[in-house]
């Protein structure tokens, strides 16, 4: 079995080596026609005859190589543009993009010739070996129940060296995932042939090939989590709903309904975490696509407004983060092993809320600006400079925020830092989604983590494998309600309890938050706040 | 002021310490040699375990003592002169105290078996054990631990966390048999033996230690006359007072440090708490010595009140107990002794195929519920513990047990089973209330 295990990860390893490596070859010919093809007429009118003499007739090995090229073309020839305040030849389409696009269709590199092939070499060893390594844990755990030993031994798990690896790569793979995708080429093209099963013919783009790795991340971590906590119902339950509804909404059917001429939304994403739910693109889209996109509209601020604040106030807000949220989703699943590293000291507890609540202001604002734009191109044509409110351009602030919350908290920080901060960095800090729910959560709701009397041992189990950093023990051991605006309700600290203390639970809101707990022991047991 | 000095910063004298603070502006000093911090002592084995860092097992943050004006010293009193009321320390300066509080603790039991100072050879109970266990276990390939409690089922788990075989020594004819009724003690068995790894000898008693060259263990001898080699001997058969260092003087001691029901000692302004405290009138059904993590904290409760001007004596309610035996929770409500009293009756249900038991026991004839031993099902604290104060019977607690479950949420539910069971087997026709909200049946 160990055997299996140690092989298992060989394999996963050369498959992430394969992978890895897609960028690095290649062979792209962009010939003369290609550039008179793909070239929208005002993108060959202002450089069409440049990239020709420069790029076109040049084998280059990699995607980075040809596309920086091609950017630093279209770049120049923007500023250029722009110097001169010929406003209406300036092309707007993201660099990156464009470049993407020429790189795409001149790939002439063997992943385009044998996908398949390429395919089960990264994705497919990838997949084996996971798995190979994790199904083994069946019989090495034993019977079930909780199995933590060596987890701070494992320099994966304990900010040793495998863990800051592990950082390094995720957080590089955010940024050339947000910031430089036409590296990623190669590894886009692993996924030609499955994109081409929605629609015929459709390459696939980076979010497509992010959306499928999230989706098989989240299956085979699933797995993992599933055999972990195989003796709880709850975590099993759980596990099943966020990878149904990472699957089934934000792949599945993002996928699909473009195929009958829908728009492609994921029903399930709310905002403010949807933060371009108001945005212009996205508002004109949804209403110019029939009942559907209306039903969209109004759904997505009816789960706003109203089934957000409503199922909070019944559950807490673990029915959105823990059940079927897709950054929770990941948490959950890649990121459980790393649950422990969460901070659980009171200062980090002050920064939290300092953060995620000026992230949950951020997005409010942002909201308002891009919402007052969006109004304005809808209902007032004739308007000028329709973007301006009180002097400040709704796309500066949408890009703003674009960058540094939707990026780089969200992405680069996000993921990649769980083997450094632990697996909920961003729900913790940075999402304003939770923020808004955790308010709901904290002072209106009828949920609770209730503790079992004075069975308490104050072991700390609980508050190390908190994701969300609370303290729990400093709740238990006094023998009170855990009420927190941030506790997603994983439902862990219960699972690792060795006595039996803590209950999720759903109940009348009077007596839910008892400042001066009694504990049962001692008759006329006196409070113990402090 | 009054100037309040607590020796251990255990459970019962750091309870203690945050209990005086919240009554009184008293200046409270609180000494200890184990440690720097109040720490979790029975968290010791999840640091071994590597499921948490030492630090982790600390309740409170540093920062937490000096706000709330808690002199910690991190030093070991030699020699204490009641007389003078002084405290001599081993490197700092004198401590002149008005009340004194003892909570120092126990150490483990060694019976004087030959070789049992040999190196490899130790119990479990303070941080220094645990180190020594981290040093002692290097390159281990069989380990034998000495008596069948909680403390050795932990350390038999820690030893094959750690890959390292155990022979499991235990002189009754079953598991934990001075506490656990036998189909109970069957349970927590027929779970070591899914531990691969892991032998347990019933009726087996230690002779002698053997140690080679080095002054290390090598083997042992169990009163049969066989011989095991090892090269670690856990000796886990129950703790004893700390209090050596004590005798000797004007204290009056027995076993532990005798004690009033107030808590207060032969001495006046001395006081003694948790593990070290020996009652010289029982309490009840209670041993005069009770070595628990939950009496600890209530005896430091207790004597808080004492010394803030409310004399109080412990007082501490319903028993209660919980452990973890590897992967099987157990908790304990009420009286549920290894043997069945007299006066009482009892119902088992136990799970076909899972390690789920439930042991009631109740009186004979007036059939009033007297306590429970569960395992595999985790019960609400509150609830029972009114049902104890309101000496309901055994036919309302199981009219009500959906009430008392407090397993996760979608966790299968036996409640049916069990009252058929009951019904089955003494003839009633009990009806199983649909699960309430559990503050109303305490209303």
């Amino acid at each position: 079995m160990k055997k299996i295990k140690q092989i298992g990860l060989i394999v996963f390893l050369f498959g992430l080596m394969f992978f890895t490596s897609l960028p690095f070859f290649g062979k792209y010919n962009v010939s003369q026609s290609q550039i008179e093809t793909l070239l929208t007429p005002q993108e060959f009118e202002n450089i069409g005859e440049e990239l020709v003499t420069t790029v076109s007739g040049k084998e280059f090995t990699t995607s980075k190589g040809l596309s920086q090229e091609i950017i630093a073309i279209y770049e120049a020839k923007n500023e250029e543009l722009k110097a001169n305040q010929l406003w209406d030849k300036v092309m707007w389409t993201l660099p990156s993009a464009f470049a993407m696009k020429i790189a795409q269709a001149t790939n002439e590199s063997g992943v385009t010739k044998s996908t398949w092939i390429y395919f089960l070499l990264t994705f497919g060893l990838g997949i084996i070996g996971a798995l190979m390594y994790i199904l083994p844990d069946l019989v090495l755990l034993g019977p079930a129940g909780i199995k933590n030993n060596g987890v701070y031994f494992n320099t994966a798990t304990n900010r040793g060296w495998i863990g800051i690896v592990t950082f390094v790569y995720l957080a590089a793979f955010y940024i050339i995932l947000y910031f430089y995708p036409y590296v990623m080429v190669n590894q886009i093209s692993l996924l030609d042939p499955i994109k081409g099963w929605f629609i015929e013919g459709e390459k696939a783009s980076q979010w497509f090939l992010y959306g499928f790795l999230y989706c098989i991340v989240m299956i085979v971590m699933g797995v993992k989590m599933l055999i972990k906590y195989r003796h709880s119902k709850y975590q099993i339950v759980r596990t099943f709903s966020v990878v149904f509804f990472q699957v089934v909404f934000a792949f599945l059917l993002v996928e699909i309904l473009p195929v009958f001429g829908l728009p492609g939304v994921d029903l399930k994403n709310a905002w403010p975490l949807d933060y371009d739910f108001l945005f212009d693109w996205n508002v004109k889209s949804l209403l110019e696509s029939g009942n559907f996109g209306k039903f969209a509209f109004v759904w997505g601020i009816g789960l706003s407004l109203v089934i957000i604040p409503l199922f909070t106030y019944y559950y807490g807000k673990r029915w959105y983060c823990s059940w079927v949220c897709g950054c929770g989703g990941l948490a959950e699943t890649l990121g459980d092993p790393y649950r422990q590293l969460s901070d659980k000291k009171i200062k980090a507890w002050k920064i939290e809320r300092w953060m995620i609540h000026l992230v949950l202001v951020f997005a409010v604002v942002m909201t308002v600006f891009t919402g007052y734009h969006t109004y304005n191109e809808m209902n007032n044509p004739g308007m000028g400079e329709k973007e301006i409110l009180l002097g400040i351009s709704a796309f500066d602030v949408r890009t703003w925020y674009s960058f540094l919350i939707g990026s780089i908290f969200a992405g680069v920080i996000g993921t990649g830092f769980y083997p450094i901060m632990g697996n909920r960095v961003w729900c913790r800090f940075g999402c304003p989604l939770a923020a808004y729910m955790g308010i709901v959560q904290r002072f209106k709701s009828r949920f609770r983590i209730t503790t079992n009397g004075g069975q308490c041992i104050s072991c700390g189990n609980c508050s190390t494998y908190c994701e969300q950093g609370i303290d729990v023990r400093a709740y238990a051991q006094k023998g009170q309600n855990i009420v927190r605006a941030s506790c997603v309700g994983c439902g862990v600290c219960s699972s690792v309890c060795p006595r039996g203390v803590l209950k999720l639970e759903n109940g009348p809101e009077s007596g839910r938050i008892n400042n001066n707990p009694i504990i049962i022991g001692k008759d006329n047991a006196p409070t113990l706040n402090l | 002021m009054k100037y309040i000095v607590i020796v251990g910063n255990g459970i019962a004298g750091i309870t203690a310490a945050r209990h005086i603070r919240k009554k009184s502006d008293y200046k409270i000093t609180v000494v200890s040699a184990e440690s720097e911090y109040f720490f979790s002592r029975t968290a010791l084995m999840y640091v071994y375990m590597g499921h948490m860092r030492f630090e982790d097992t600390q309740p409170y943050e540093p920062y937490f003592w000096k706000k709330n004006r808690i002199e910690l010293i991190h030093d070991c009193v030699t020699t204490i002169d009641f007389d003078a009321k002084t405290l001599k320390l081993e490197q700092q300066s004198d401590l002149h105290y008005d009340d004194l509080i003892l909570a120092v603790g126990s150490k483990p039991n060694k019976f004087g078996w030959p070789g049992q100072d040999l190196k490899g050879v130790q119990g479990l109970y303070s941080k220094q054990d645990l180190e020594a266990m981290e040093a002692n276990s290097k390159g281990v390939t069989q380990a034998v631990i000495v008596g069948g409690g909680l403390i050795g089922v932990e350390m038999a788990e820690m030893l094959l966390s750690r890959d390292i075989p155990v022979k499991f020594l235990v002189r009754e004819d079953r598991f934990w048999g001075g506490i656990l009724p036998r189909a109970d003690a069957d349970l927590i068995e027929r779970q070591m033996a899914q531990h691969h790894g892991l032998d347990l000898f019933k009726e087996t008693e230690l002779e002698a230690i053997q140690g080679d060259d080095n002054g290390r263990v090598k083997s042992i001898t169990t009163k049969s006359g066989e011989t095991i080699p090892c090269q670690f001997v856990g000796l886990t058969v129950g703790v004893t007072p700390n209090v050596d260092f004590l005798r000797g003087t004007t204290l009056e001691i027995d076993r532990g440090i005798l004690v009033n029901p107030d808590l207060s000692t032969s001495i006046p302004n001395v006081f003694a708490i948790g593990d070290c405290a020996q009652f010289k009138r029982s309490n009840g059904m209670r041993r005069s010595i009770e070595q628990v993590w939950y009496t600890g904290r209530m005896m430091g409760e207790t004597v808080a009140e004492t010394i803030c001007g409310n004399p109080t004596n412990y007082s501490p309610g319903h028993w209660f107990n919980s452990a973890k035996f590897f992967d099987v929770e157990y908790q304990t409500y009420g009286w549920v002794w290894n043997e069945l009293k007299e006066d009482e009756e009892e119902f088992i249900w136990r799970h076909p195929q899972k390690e789920i038991l439930m042991h009631f026991v109740f009186d004979k004839d007036t059939l009033t519920f007297k306590g429970i031993n569960n395992f595999g099902i985790r019960l609400r604290h509150e609830v029972f513990d009114n049902w104890l104060n309101q000496s309901a019977t055994i036919d309302e607690v199981m009219t009500n047990l959906r009430t008392a479950n407090f397993d996760p949420e979608f966790f299968s539910t036996y409640e049916k089973e069990i009252v058929a069971a009951y019904n089955q087997q003494f003839n009633k026709h009990i009806q199983l209330a649909s699960k309430k909200w559990w503050r109303r049946i305490l209303a």
